[in-house]
């Protein structure tokens, strides 16, 4: 199955906003991926509560996984906001 | 709406804001209590920010109760209920961001109670600001999470298994609120709001009114149980004016009014019990409610209270007394962001916001840099070193858990484990006013003893910082001010705490606001303690906590000797225009009364 491990780059972790624009992202591409810790639990990408519950801090290796046919460019788009520091980002916008 | 909604007729006029004396109020310490009312015609609560509105009260709905589960003929209906029930709470949600965000954007930002809300003059603070972004963020955040696909998902499936609609919404809910709970920190506060969505879905799902904000379309005076901060993030234009059942003088709801400057009256028993649509005033010096006001009444004190308000706006310059007596008027800020024109410096800079949500204290260069922001806008500042601890847990302190924590280890006292986080601290806050050339002072919270004190300033004044303060929030530091002050150059009270520690009265505790109101005479004593002290030794005494930001008791603490006012930038105008109204001597005798 295709998948991408990457570290969480942003600074408060897969919280807060960094969670709300990676959560909004899996759901606008609409392909069904799914994010775990490690061998943890996978959950869905586009869930909130899902994302949240895995507790990813600053630095923790989530893998993404799918196996829908056209997953790759999804998982590449994911992978690449998870890799950014959101929260360096949201300072910028401000 | 015509007058017929006026039941109660010859409802008292209460007394304008400033003009109401302490000790003739909702007693402070007296017999008559705090909000044992309805006495005819109104009721009296403890107010908590000032000014005056009035209009018709809508009520915020309490949680709804789960009634014995039914069985269930029809799954598939049920699922439809579901459904509908969680997009109508993503809904208002949505609704609400978006109305959070035009009100940014109409240009009336600027009145949030800035990014240390949370606990009142002392807090680092939990919920965020409310300015119109960050409520539209936390909005946002709760809508994704009631459209959450596997909430649904598990929900659905509760249904298939056997739950009719609320009972399988709240089933559904708990899993979720428990597996972050169990997370801890910033995920096991999620889990407060998670029960506030569930009630809201719940509600929906039974047919009964959804509890949060009411929306009737019309300005009103919210009247609620208690508000939390995922009702106050949300709270629009259209509210004149917050009274509720509970909460006491330092609660989320009295600072968030005072933050936006709404008129609000807490720890006020029976209003909830007032219908929808019940015409009332509000006064947020005294306390007092009327009920049955008329619509004209009610039109007639808003327009006076819009006038008195851009009466106040226009006033400028230095506190002083109305024979000229000064007393500063100074800030109480958590950053840069916070600062405002009209005041004569800052009182009280926190500075946990620099160590929120850190794995590792800030470095001394950020320190410095987040300092000298500061420094750079503003004549003179007072520093507070970190006030934290196990009361409010910052992770990177690495403090246990403790069976008391309001009398444990916080404040000044997590120097006894961790001195290298105030030693760094107290490099950063002297390199800040060097680069900078400000006037910086800097003081301690939580300090209980004439040693503490002595270390403190020998290790700040040993950097070269010019003027070192303490706080005094503990009874055994007031009464042994004069000792303090033989040790430091000025003394800050943190009314708040010192409430709290006087009374044996958690500062949060929703049943005790009347030991916490500011103007019970046993505090004013201590305060007047410090004050003598201050003038014995030609060194200036300060009040920062919640009571500074009152203007009833702003000439009480002037007549006590206090030399300086520190407070929310919002309360400035009007506490300038209190002490503008009386002279020296008369604030003595309000001293004199209010202690009596």
């Amino acid at each position: 199955m295709p998948a991408r491990t990457v570290a969480v780059a942003s600074a408060s972790g897969l919280h807060a906003r960094p969670a709300k624009l990676f959560v909004q992202e899996a759901a606008r591409l609409g392909v069904p991926v799914r994010i775990r810790v490690g061998d943890g639990k996978a959950v869905p990408a586009n869930s909130m509560l899902g994302v949240l519950s895995l507790g990813a801090v600053h630095g923790t290796e989530v893998t993404l996984e799918s196996d829908a046919p056209d997953a790759e460019e999804a998982l590449d788009a994911l992978a690449g906001l998870l890799s950014r520091d959101l929260d360096a980002e949201e300072a910028l916008d401000a | 709406m015509p007058d017929e909604v006026v039941p109660a007729a010859g409802a008292p006029e209460p007394p304008a804001a400033g003009s109401a004396t302490p000790g003739a109020g909702p007693a402070p310490g007296g017999s008559t209590g705090v909000g044992v009312s309805p006495a005819p015609g109104g009721f009296t609560g403890l107010g908590v920010s000032p000014g005056r509105a009035a209009g018709p009260v809508m009520r915020m709905a309490g949680p709804p109760v789960l009634p014995a589960a039914r069985p269930v003929a029809d799954a598939g209906a049920e699922i439809a209920v579901v459904g509908k029930a969680l997009e109508a709470v993503a809904a208002d949600l949505r609704h609400r961001s978006a109305a959070a965000r035009d009100r940014t954007s109409g240009g009336s930002g600027g009145d949030g109670p800035g990014k240390t809300g949370g606990s009142g003059a002392d807090g680092p603070g939990k919920t965020g600001g409310s300015g119109g972004d960050d409520a539209a963020e936390i909005l946002d955040a709760l809508a994704m999470m009631a459209d959450d696909p596997m909430l649904r998902e598990e929900a659905e499936q509760g249904v298939r298994d056997g739950l009719d609609a609320a009972h399988a919404l709240d089933a559904a809910f708990n899993r979720h609120r428990e597996a972050l709970a169990a997370l801890g920190g910033y995920l096991g506060e999620r889990a407060a709001d998670l029960d506030d969505l569930k009630h809201r879905a719940v509600a929906d799902a039974l047919g009964v009114p959804m509890p949060g904000l009411p929306s009737p379309g019309h300005p009103y005076v919210l009247v609620a149980e208690d508000l939390s901060p995922a009702d106050t993030a949300g709270l629009g234009a259209d509210v004149l004016a917050l009274v509720t059942e509970k909460g006491g003088p330092t609660s989320h709801t009295a600072i968030l009014a005072r933050g936006r400057g709404l008129p609000a009256v807490v720890a006020c028993a029976g209003i909830t019990e007032l219908p929808d649509g019940t015409y009332i005033s509000v006064n947020g010096v005294s306390g007092e409610i009327a009920v049955g006001v008329t619509v004209a009444e009610a039109a007639r004190i808003l327009e006076e209270e819009s006038r008195e308000r851009a009466r106040l706006a226009a006033t400028s310059g230095p506190g002083r007394t109305a024979d000229g007596h000064p007393v500063k008027l100074l800030l109480n800020i958590g950053s840069a962001a916070d600062l405002r024109p009209g005041a004569e410096g800052v009182g009280l800079f926190r500075t946990e916001f620099l160590f929120l949500d850190r794995k590792q204290a800030p470095s001394f260069e950020e320190q410095v840099a987040a300092y000298a922001e500061v420094f750079r806008q503003a004549e003179q500042v007072v520093v507070r070193t970190l006030d934290a601890g196990t009361d409010k847990p910052l992770p990177f302190l690495g403090l246990p858990p403790e069976h008391n924590p309001a009398l444990g280890i916080r404040g000044l006292r997590v120097d006894r484990l961790l001195p290298e986080v105030l030693d760094t601290q107290l490099d950063a806050i002297a390199e800040a006013a060097r680069a900078t050339g400000a006037d910086a002072w800097v003081m301690a919270p939580m300090v209980t003893t004439r040693a503490e004190a002595a270390d403190f300033a020998r290790r700040a004044r040993a950097r070269g910082i010019g003027r070192v303060g303490v706080m005094v929030e503990v009874p055994a530091a007031a009464l042994q001010a004069d000792r303090l002050l033989a040790e430091v150059d000025f003394l800050s009270i943190g009314t708040n705490d010192l409430s709290q520690y006087t009374f044996a009265a958690d500062r949060q505790h929703p049943g005790l606001a009347d030991l916490l109101d500011p103007a019970q005479p046993a505090l004013l004593r201590l305060v007047g303690a410090c004050a003598q002290a201050g003038r014995a030794a030609g060194k200036p005494v300060g009040v920062c906590g919640e009571a500074a930001g009152d203007p009833v008791l702003a000439p009480v603490l002037a007549g006590l000797g206090v030399t300086s006012l520190s407070m929310a930038p919002v309360c400035v105008p009007a506490v300038r225009d209190a002490l503008a109204r009386h002279t020296l001597e008369e604030c003595w005798e309000r001293a004199r009364t209010a202690t009596a």
